[in-house]
């Protein structure tokens, strides 16, 4: 631990940090552009300069490590001034030159108000240049439709470079000449294919790089800002929704190192203008075939009239990818109240079981627990598609030491961002590794914290109950699961998934699931199918069941409907999600929602009590406290409540029979996986460039 | 330095001729296995000889294919690099060293002649034959001003000699690398400015001493400090008259020789 004095402060910091790190905890802020603590260190925006005593120059704090710094001659430790006049005009260079080529447009740039050059030109900047020659001028790139550029503004700082190489683990970006004449920009300027690309507008310390769609919308100070949580996937990030008036006009990421640390995908950040159209404003009636206009009485009325003494067996109930616990909770309880076992949230098949117990259907490790992992099989899954997240944290791990990560894919080959032996393609290798027979154990032989990660492409399959086993027994067979470490994890896809999976919204006694239901309503032995949320059916083979259709988008559910319910989507209502870790997380209201929609627990509350069999809760507390009290971990918001490992051994030792056909991953689009996303303009244009690269790809490359 | 762009007209296509590829294939097992990245300079340099003195776009797909690299990472050493050249240039392409020394001593007129006779720089002749650009010291200085014209030297130039020089290739004809003006080399354009004092090499005769003055195309032989430095182990002193070698010497008269044949080449 080196000692270090620090403005006249002694301090004691951990070996092998920096300077400026150093400085961090000595409580001291060091102005920086070029410098991010998640990516690798370029030192070159030279703006973190201190002086060191008894080095002759100022030293960029960033890029000089604490442990190389001698003591002085009379064994004082080495002695740091971060506020002194030397450094302060050494930094004014700094931002002189930088001002030198950098536009003065500030009043028109959308990083106005939240610039880093803006704030730190305030500290160390001049009231006027002296710089009497013409500015640099560059021309403007194209990277795609969600990343505007102004590259008059860059300073050359390469963070968007970095991250795309490093975090996001695609080689995309670069910078193309030299020195003054230095552009960022994509080959031939493509656009950038990246899940993860929005993130480089954040990092951008300048306006050089900003949001597209966002582009001259508002102002930071304009903007009231809520703390919420994304439901695109079921990873659960944890980000910030920007609003104004009863619009929201962005949504950034929150940093939160146990899950996301400070990225989210493009689907996440760009989503929010698919929650202005397509929105189910107010109640419809399907009347001789066509939808009209209602008020809630009515259509409570028609829904009331349909249910009135009908037999629960011939009621079910569906929940959807982006459903809340609370409406969940409510609607499983309304099911109760109306004796029907015909519950499931499972709406593409996944043979995920809650009695099996929780670790079953949890990510066990924990996100961050992919730090420590050193050996990972993927089973049925892409993760890169499914929880691009998740996915740069496992790359993250790949690169902090390549050496000692073993990655095995069973299932579709794709590229993953990182290195891994592809096994093969389905339960035949999987069977394998179970039973111990596989090379792939020999790699990963002396792996102290093995993982295995089961997707939903090898669960929502007939035999998935089957490979759910197999891979537990995998887990043990690969020494996943010791007393200290529980390396059996199931990647969900759906936001809703885990939390209604606690919550038990899955078939009771002799109850149908998602498959029987559509075949009992395509025999005509469901009479009514209540949809929360639910799309990602085949709602062709809903057959001449009264649907009920509660959600937020008129996509394919809604469209089926006989009965709308208009709902709040995610940004516009207090909420609890939980995702695939087990960790509920809280979303907050941002906006109200459109029209007549409600918060989708209370249309629930309000339909129980026309029907006769009211809900016993009047607010989201009351609501809560009872389900907090029926599951008591979920009151436990933000943390994870690790599940009992034993019952995975029970799990490997149940033999269930598997098919033959290798494992395919459920996401064919990423960019259209939910209603939101579907009604959102950006998105499309997004799916377009890919399906067209691809094409491309396949076409004149191939 | 200036923003560097491809070119708008591209090939079609790319490829090493059989003997770059194998020339390409030999180069890279140089490199430690996963380290073949750092051949990306050879690779584009051979390219750019066999397209004439340029890179095209296919070139640079090519070579990051050959290496396993990101196209950008390829495209941002080409951009990097200003001996790349990212446009077609003349089959006799001048580099005309533009920096202070050669400045001083008068490249301006240089580059007006190029100016009238190629045209702008970057400019390629109608017939192909030339295109000019200014770069920065080319090492040189001593022979200031002066010219690269594909892999030669031109030196102690004037707009005529130039010209004349532009002429000359344009017509087919060799023209002989070198300073321009009769002198050999970098020698002191004057001629001899020190040791001209004919007494000096009279007394070596008379007094029939072991080292005669050292003539300039004669090469010093190394001292024993020298022997000794280079030398794998630390020796005791050696003695006096040991350190040669014999057959050294013999060597090193029949390079001096050839040295003394060449010069007067350039002369003629």
């Amino acid at each position: 631990m080196p000692k270090l004095i620090i403005n006249d402060a002694e301090v004691e910091v951990p070996d092998g940090i920096t300077l400026i790190q150093a400085c961090e905890l000595a409580g001291v802020e060091i102005p920086r552009f070029c410098y991010h603590e998640r990516l690798s260190i370029a030192g070159n925006c030279r703006m973190c300069l201190v002086q060191v005593e008894g080095m002759p120059k100022p030293v960029a704090s960033c890029a000089m490590g604490v442990s190389d710094l001698r003591p002085g001659r009379d064994g004082t430790p080495p002695t740091i001034y971060t506020d002194n006049e030397m450094v302060k005009k050494a930094r004014e260079g700094v931002m002189e030159f930088l001002l030198v080529n950098h536009p003065l447009d500030c009043p028109i740039c959308d990083q106005g108000g939240e610039c880093d050059l803006q704030d730190q030109a305030m500290a160390y900047g001049f009231d006027g240049g002296r710089f009497a020659d013409n500015k640099r001028a560059v021309e403007n790139k194209y990277l795609g439709p969600l990343i505007g550029t102004y590259m008059n503004r860059c300073i050359h700082c390469t963070r968007c470079v970095r991250f795309m190489t490093e975090v996001a683990g695609v080689e995309e970006l670069g910078a193309i000449g030299r020195g003054e004449d230095m552009e960022i920009t994509t080959y031939l300027e493509q656009g950038m294919m990246s899940e993860l690309s929005g993130n480089v507008v954040d990092l951008c310390p300048v306006g050089a790089l900003t949001s597209k769609p966002y582009a001259f919308v508002s102002r930071p100070w304009e903007l009231s800002k809520v703390d919420s949580v994304d439901v695109m996937d079921a990873v659960g990030s944890a980000i910030r929704v920007d609003s104004r008036d009863r619009e929201v006009l962005r949504i950034l990421p929150r940093p939160f190192d146990a899950v996301n640390e400070e990225w989210i995908t493009d689907k996440t950040r760009h989503v929010w203008d698919g929650l202005r159209t397509q929105r189910l404003d107010r109640p419809y009636i399907r009347e001789n075939g066509k939808l009209r206009p209602a008020t809630w009485d009515e259509a409570f009325g028609v829904i009331a009239e349909k249910l009135d003494g009908l037999d629960g067996k011939r009621f079910a109930a569906i929940a959807g990818d982006l459903a809340a616990l609370e409406e969940t909770y409510a609607l499983k309880q309304l099911s109760d109240a109306l004796s029907s076992p015909n519950t499931d949230c499972r709406q593409d098949g996944a043979k995920l079981d809650p009695t099996l117990g929780r670790a079953s259907y949890l990510f066990n490790s924990g996100i961050a627990g992919i730090d420590e992992a050193d050996a990972i099989l993927l089973v049925g899954t892409n993760p890169r598609l499914e929880a691009a997240i998740l996915n740069a944290r496992i790359r993250k791990r790949y690169r902090a030491d390549p050496h000692s990560l073993t990655v095995g894919v069973i299932g579709e080959e794709s590229d993953l961002h990182y290195p891994y032996e592809y096994l093969g393609a389905g339960p035949d290798t999987l069977s394998q590794i179970a039973d111990g027979s596989h090379e792939f154990l020999k790699s990963i032989e002396g792996a102290k914290r093995p993982m295995v990660i089961v997707g939903q492409g090898a669960l929502a399959r007939k035999d998935g109950a089957g490979v759910l086993a197999m891979a537990a027994k995998a887990a043990q067979a690969m020494g996943a699961l010791t007393k200290e470490w529980n390396g059996f994890n199931v990647l969900h896809t759906a936001a809703s998934r885990t939390g209604a999976l606690d919550l038990g919204f899955v078939p009771g006694k002799g109850g149908k699931d998602v498959d029987g239901i559509l075949n009992a309503a395509e025999k005509g032995d469901m009479d009514v199918v209540y949809l929360l949320g639910a799309d990602e059916l085949e709602v062709d083979r809903l057959g001449k069941a009264f649907v009920i259709y509660q959600g937020s988008h008129g996509d394919r559910g809604a469209h089926r409907a006989d009965v709308i319910l208009p709902g709040a989507a995610y940004t516009e209502k207090d909420a609890l999600y939980v995702n695939t870790e087990g960790r509920p997380q809280s979303g907050a209201r941002a906006i109200f929602p459109p029209g007549e929609a409600r918060e989708d627990w209370k249309i629930v509350r309000a339909l129980s009590e026309r029907l006769g069999k009211t809900l016993p809760y009047d607010s989201l507390a009351q609501l809560r406290s009872r389900m907090f009290a029926d599951n008591p971990h979920l009151a436990l918001i933000g943390t994870i409540s690790p599940a009992e490992t034993a019952v995975l051994a029970n799990l490997a030792k149940t033999d269930g029979k598997v098919s033959k056909g290798g494992f395919k991953s459920p996401i064919a689009d990423f960019y259209l996986t939910n209603p939101i996303a579907r009604a959102s303009a950006i998105m499309a244009q997004l799916s377009a460039m890919h399906a067209e690269a691809e094409e491309g790809a396949t076409g004149t490359d191939g | 330095m200036s923003v560097r762009r491809l070119a708008d007209e591209q090939p079609e296509a790319f490829a090493f001729t059989p003997e770059n590829l194998v020339w390409a294939k030999t180069t890279l097992e140089k490199y430690p296995e996963g380290k073949q990245a750092s051949g990306v300079i050879p690779l584009l340099w051979r390219a750019q000889e066999q397209m004439g003195g340029w890179l095209p776009e296919p070139a640079l797909r090519y070579v990051a294919d050959m290496l396993d690299m990101a196209y950008i990472r390829v495209y941002e050493v080409a951009t990097f690099y200003t001996m790349f050249n990212l446009a077609p240039v003349g089959r006799y392409y001048v580099q005309l060293c533009g920096t202070t020394p050669c400045w001083l001593r008068g490249s301006d007129e240089l580059k007006q002649t190029c100016r009238e006779m190629i045209g702008e720089p970057g400019h390629v002749t109608e017939d192909g034959l030339f295109s000019w650009i200014e770069v920065e010291c080319l090492g040189a200085c001593s022979n200031a001003p002066m010219v690269q014209i594909n892999k030669d030297y031109y030196e102690d130039l004037d707009g005529e000699k130039l010209a004349w020089i532009l002429n000359e290739l344009k017509a087919g004809r060799e023209v002989i690398p070198g300073p321009q003006n009769g002198r050999q080399t970098s020698a002191p354009a004057s001629g001899p400015t020190s040791l001209t004092s004919d007494e000096l090499y009279e007394m070596s005769e008379e007094s029939g001493a072991v080292n005669p003055p050292l003539q300039d195309d004669e090469a010093k032989e190394p001292t024993e400090a020298a022997d000794r430095r280079a030398a794998d182990v630390p020796k005791a002193p050696v003695k006096n008259g040991q350190g040669k070698k014999v057959a050294g010497e013999g060597e090193e008269a029949a390079k001096a020789e050839k040295r003394d044949n060449s010069n007067g080449k350039d002369e003629s």
